[in-house]
């Protein structure tokens, strides 16, 4: 008899793990009956999760941080013991802005592009109409990462341009009615922009932060404690489709899976290019192969870094105008739950980090680090700026931020 | 007391709008438009706002109201209020709701049993409405295998419709289902679709 676990998610790519897990039978190996519940908002995922209409879901990292601190709603503490995928988003400009600061249909320099979008923001804000971006939601590092980019770049987010919440499916409208001037989504929304003509996609998330974290699969803390079986069940199914996802000979039966109405309702055109990281930056050119555009499986990747988790939170104090708490900085760390990754893949062969923490973005090359058994190649984690992020020196890390 | 009931579903907004015109004093807006929703809200200054669960433009409201709590008429949610039992029934019957700070909980609280209820009745009426298009579906399918068994076994419409009667009971399985597989097995021998 397998046990029944329900997992929340929105349309987007990087819901692929769950959906994989069930469509290619991993979760039913492990005695996983596993059902998945399609939502339009991240409110509703979050609500259900909360209220127990769901057993786990597929959450924005930051969202899921947030909850567990109180911010927005009383706080509820989560448990993430699995990212689901690192980056996969991207910077889609509206055709007239980025004619003004990025005319090539290749990915900019984010330096480059940030100083020319700065002198654009300068002369807008100057004839009275502030450019506008669009994102997510709020506690998504969508808006984390194009912040951490604009103010990388002299451009004040809230003061010399606006930051507005799109829902995904809508910002390809808000671009082609000038709602938005620009735009920071997961796939399959910047494709859609591009082939309706409103937008080029200038830059990759992963450009900012090579290994950025993105959405978590969320459990409550006590749920987690009640289903910790099945949730250790469902890291290892998850795994599985991981490896099978990254392989290239299965990428056009993955985009199809993901294409159906049930999952992502979408073109499995679209969705295959993001798998294979082929982006078609401006219609009619050919696509682009960015392989670090959306990350998975390899590296590690799906292992919850705590240093991750307290980047996040330094992100969170630093735009929501918090200050440093250890208390707070120490809820936010706890979300991420490497112990539980690690119990759940003890014995299978595959790779753990003997660490929990790392010093994030200080890698410029390969480098091998030490393993359970073995060790794990991992490449270049930089953040666009050069800077690194040591979890042990988080105080200093956001006083030093402006 | 105003309040705004967000819903792309006209025929919902409907059901909800007539219950709450109970309360005497509440003035009901509708907003079923997706275009300037924010600036309509921010037009009509409501005491409580109801959205549906499955409504795209939750998260733009939230950051709305996220933002509103540095303004004058801050709007809290009504998680704020702590009641889990009253939001777990309205998560329940698909609603959310957002009430302005400083409301007291047992002016809202029967309102939002109401739009509950409401929307519980009307989500019973759609499951109604979707099982008797499911039935019609089923005879449908009946019919075409029917007519699929007189076809090709030379049968009577009584002897085919025996036939999966008897198939049904022997695989302990409905009439329908038995149906559908004569309808899906005809199709692949055929090369349809």
């Amino acid at each position: 008899m397998s046990e029944r676990l329900t997992i929340g998610f929105l349309p987007l790519v990087d819901a692929c793990l769950p959906i994989l897990a069930r469509e290619l039978g991993f979760a039913e190996a492990e005695g996983l009956d596993l059902r998945l519940t399609r939502d339009v908002t991240w409110a509703t995922v979050l609500d259900r999760l909360l209220y127990g209409h769901t057993d786990a879901a597929h959450l924005l990292a930051p969202l899921a941080i947030a909850t567990s601190l109180g911010r927005g709603r009383p706080a509820q503490p989560l448990s993430a013991p699995f990212v689901l995928g690192l980056n996969g988003n991207a910077i889609t400009l509206r055709t007239d802005l980025a004619d003004a600061v990025w005319p090539q249909a290749i990915l900019a320099d984010p330096v480059a592009v940030g100083a020319a979008l700065a002198e654009e923001a300068r002369a807008r804000a100057a004839a009275g109409r502030r450019l506008r971006f669009g994102v997510v939601h709020r506690h998504s590092s969508h808006n984390y990462m194009l912040r951490y980019w604009l103010a990388g770049c002299g451009i004040r987010p809230d003061e010399d341009i606006e930051i507005v919440t799109v829902a995904p499916p809508f910002s390809a409208d808000a671009l082609a009615s000038g709602e938005i001037d620009g735009t920071c989504v997961g796939e399959p929304w910047n494709s859609v922009a591009v082939d309706r003509g409103v937008g080029r996609i200038v830059l990759a998330t992963a450009q900012i932060w090579r290994r950025g974290v993105d959405k978590v699969l969320a459990f409550k803390q006590s749920h987690l404690a009640d289903r910790q079986g099945a949730s250790e069940r469902l890291v290892r199914a998850m795994r599985q489709a991981g490896k099978w996802f990254v392989d290239p000979d299965n990428r056009q039966e993955a985009a199809a899976i993901l294409a159906r109405p049930d999952y992502l309702d979408g073109s499995a055109d679209i969705i295959g290019r993001a798998i294979a990281d082929q982006m078609v930056l401006a219609l009619g050119t050919e696509p682009l192969f960015y392989p670090d555009f959306m990350f998975q499986y390899n590296e590690a990747a799906n292992f919850p870094w705590i240093s991750q988790a307290m980047w996040l939170y330094s992100q969170l104090v630093r735009w929501e105008g918090l200050s440093y708490h250890p208390a707070d900085a120490a809820r936010a760390a706890a979300v991420f739950r490497p112990d539980i990754y690690r119990r759940a893949l003890a014995g299978t062969g595959d790779l753990l980090p003997g660490a929990s923490s790392k010093v994030e973005g200080s890698l410029r090359g390969p480098l091998a680090v030490g393993a359970q058994q073995g060790e794990i190649t991992l490449t270049a984690d930089s953040f666009f700026d050069g800077r690194i992020f040591d979890p042990d020196r988080l105080q200093a890390y956001i006083a030093a931020q402006t | 007391m105003k309040i705004v009931v967000i819903d792309e579903s006209r025929a919902r907004a409907t059901i909800i709008e007539d219950g709450l015109r109970a309360f005497g004093d509440a003035e009901i807006f509708i907003l079923s438009e997706r275009s300037a929703l924010i600036a309509r809200i921010a037009e009509i200054e409501p005491d409580i706002v109801l959205i549906d669960l499955g409504n795209p433009a939750r998260d733009v409201l939230e950051e709305y109201f996220a933002v509103s709590r540095a303004l004058a008429r801050p709007i809290a949610m009504f998680v704020d209020e702590s009641d889990d039992e009253a939001i777990a029934a309205s998560i329940d019957a698909g609603v959310s709701a957002y009430v302005v700070a400083g409301l007291s909980a047992p002016r809202i609280r029967p309102l939002l049993d109401l739009a509950v209820r409401r929307f519980q009745a009307f989500a019973r009426l759609e499951q109604e409405l979707a099982e008797a298009r499911g039935q019609l579906h089923e005879r449908e399918t009946i019919d075409r295998a029917k007519r699929i068994l007189m076809n090709e076994r030379r049968w009577s419409e009584p002897e085919a419709y025996a036939e999966l009667r008897r198939k049904a009971m022997d695989s302990n399985r409905r009439i329908a289902a038995i149906a559908e597989a004569v309808v899906t097995a005809h199709e692949l021998m055929n090369g349809m679709r």
